[in-house]
């Protein structure tokens, strides 16, 4: 297991398989941790294949007092690119929605993203609902953070906000098809991307195989 | 070598013991701590221990500090006035994440700390807005809200095509990430007394230097290598986000308690530039709206007698317990 330092959090950065090349990180879903062993799925890969711990999950580190949002996610996940390079992003549910912020964001060292079903891929609707303040007992042993949880399932998506990644991966990334959609699940805002140019909805295999062939940045 | 290095330190020290003392100025009568969550807040108060309690509240990248000539203001109105250092803010704890909803939280950690009857908020910019929203998640824990020059105002669209704006977005995005590479490592820069004051002056250009270098004594630390701020180099002025400022005036009209809002009209660059037009119509009945014509966005120090009269006028016909 890697560590990867993302500001006061220390987070775990699985090895599924090394290899040489350009690397397939996986992003898991809202409460879920890294898989423990190669997704079948991902075996075709030419590269090495790893697996990032989002703070509060996993093995990396579970913050005091909550405070969660998806885009400290995406730096979660950029942080990881700024120690592997250049990558492939493959996530289930908010890691999904965080893959697609980290294309627009980061659209060169992003190539592709696939962004599959998953728990916290809807996030909290288009607009915020109510004001509610949740009463959180934080579980101080065993991960996930239940701040994590409550918080990243309210996480307001406007769907607007997600295209505009979208679009940025689209006009900076220089790739055809930034954005692979392979999720059944439509929330508005993954509604809105597969709208946008150079937005495919294809099947994880057939993914994989076309972001394999994309050649060195 | 002994002999030269003295006259500089007295120099110093001189400084120090001039910026210290502030007219009207007056630290904490108390200070406790409130640790909910694992996250220690500094939590001060001035007035009389038996007073009834109102929380007040301050703006990003201020602290409870930057109240010391308006709290004990309105302590000797007869209130109990209780603030804190919000995370990652004064002398409160550096937390690994900063969000809107753990600062709402933290505040209703330190209302609890206080008192469990209803209470009167008063907020300041960042904290006129998190007060907004503790009093629509929590109704009934809010005797009335002031909120100080922290009422939203639309931002405008940039007069430029889509993708020219698709750019603008990409940059403050890298730009962020890429501080958010470096956070860890980030530290404060150390520097005199004069000039930590005067870096301040360029965010609050309408406060006086004597004003700014006595925030630098309460609000920075002395280090060997001169004075840091103590706020977390990890928060970052700007930034982005899903949310949107309609959002917040939607959520106006219907609190259910009485509102005073105060509006600094002079544009600066920490202000929101909300004009008395913008949110007049989101208003819940009842509120009332005072603009200032001259003053700026920090109108409870530029003008702290005006504004504590203000808020105690309302605060007694509005909600004396």
């Amino acid at each position: 297991m890697q560590t990867v330092i993302h500001g006061k959090v220390r987070l775990a950065l699985h090895e599924l398989r090394g290899g040489l090349g350009r690397a397939l990180l996986l992003l898991h879903g809202l409460g879920e941790r890294s898989p423990s062993a190669l997704p079948p799925e991902t075996s075709a890969w030419p590269g090495p294949v790893l697996a990032l711990d989002f703070t509060g999950h996993g093995q990396s580190t579970v913050p005091a007092g909550g405070g969660y949002t998806a885009e400290i996610l995406m730096a979660d996940a950029d942080a990881a690119l700024a120690q592997l390079g250049a990558a492939t992003l493959m996530g289930r549910g908010i890691g999904a929605y965080v893959a697609l912020l980290l294309a627009g964001a980061r659209p060169l060292a992003v190539r592709g993203a696939i962004l599959r079903d998953g728990a916290g891929l809807a996030g909290g609707g288009p607009r915020p609902g109510g004001s509610h303040i949740p009463a959180i007992e934080p579980d101080p042993v065993v991960p996930p953070d239940p701040f994590a949880v409550a918080e990243l399932s309210r996480d307001i998506r406007p769907p607007d906000y997600a295209s505009s990644f979208a679009r940025q991966a689209a006009q900076l990334s220089g790739l055809d098809h930034p954005i692979t959609v392979c999720a059944i699940g439509r929330p508005d805002w993954l509604r809105a991307v597969i709208e946008e140019p150079g937005v495919e909805i294809s099947d994880p295999h057939s993914a994989l195989r076309a972001y394999a062939k994309i050649e060195a940045a | 070598m002994h002999e030269a290095a003295r006259p500089q330190r007295d120099e110093a020290q001189g400084e120090l013991e001039q910026a210290a003392a502030f007219p009207g100025a007056v630290r904490p009568a108390r200070r406790r701590t409130v640790d909910r969550y694992g996250v220690r807040l500094a939590v001060y108060e001035w007035g009389d221990a038996g007073a009834p309690p109102l929380l007040l509240a301050h703006g990003g990248f201020d602290f409870a500090g930057t109240f010391d000539v308006f709290a004990p203001l309105l302590a000797a109105g007869g209130w109990r006035v209780v603030t804190w250092d919000q995370r990652g803010h004064g002398d409160s704890a550096h937390t690994a994440l900063y969000s809107w909803e753990a600062d709402t939280r933290d505040a209703l950690s330190v209302l609890d700390s206080t008192t469990r009857e209803p209470a009167p908020l008063v907020g300041h910019s960042k904290g006129g807005s998190l007060f907004t929203h503790l009093t629509e998640a929590c109704p009934h824990r809010v005797a009335c809200l002031v909120n100080l020059d922290g009422l939203p105002s639309r931002r405008p669209s940039p007069d430029v095509s889509d993708h020219e704006r698709t750019k603008l977005l990409a940059a403050d995005i890298t730009g962020w990430l890429d501080h958010r590479r470096r956070v860890s490592s980030l530290e404060r820069k150390a520097a005199a007394l004069a000039d930590l004051a005067a870096r301040r002056g360029r965010m609050n250009p309408r406060l006086t230097p004597e004003w700014l270098r006595y925030l630098v004594t309460i609000g920075a630390r002395h280090d060997a290598d001169g004075w840091r701020w103590k706020i977390d180099p990890a928060l970052r002025f700007g930034g982005f986000g899903p949310w949107r400022p309609d959002w917040y005036l939607e959520r106006l009209p219907g609190l259910a308690v009485p509102m005073l809002g105060v509006l600094g009209l002079v544009p600066e660059v920490m202000g929101w530039g909300t004009t008395a037009d913008s949110v007049r119509a989101f208003l819940p009945p009842g509120a009332e709206l005072v603009e200032l014509a001259d003053t700026g966005h920090f109108l409870h120090i530029e003008k702290p007698r005006e504004i504590a009269d203000l808020v105690l006028r309302f605060l007694a016909s509005a909600c004396r317990p």
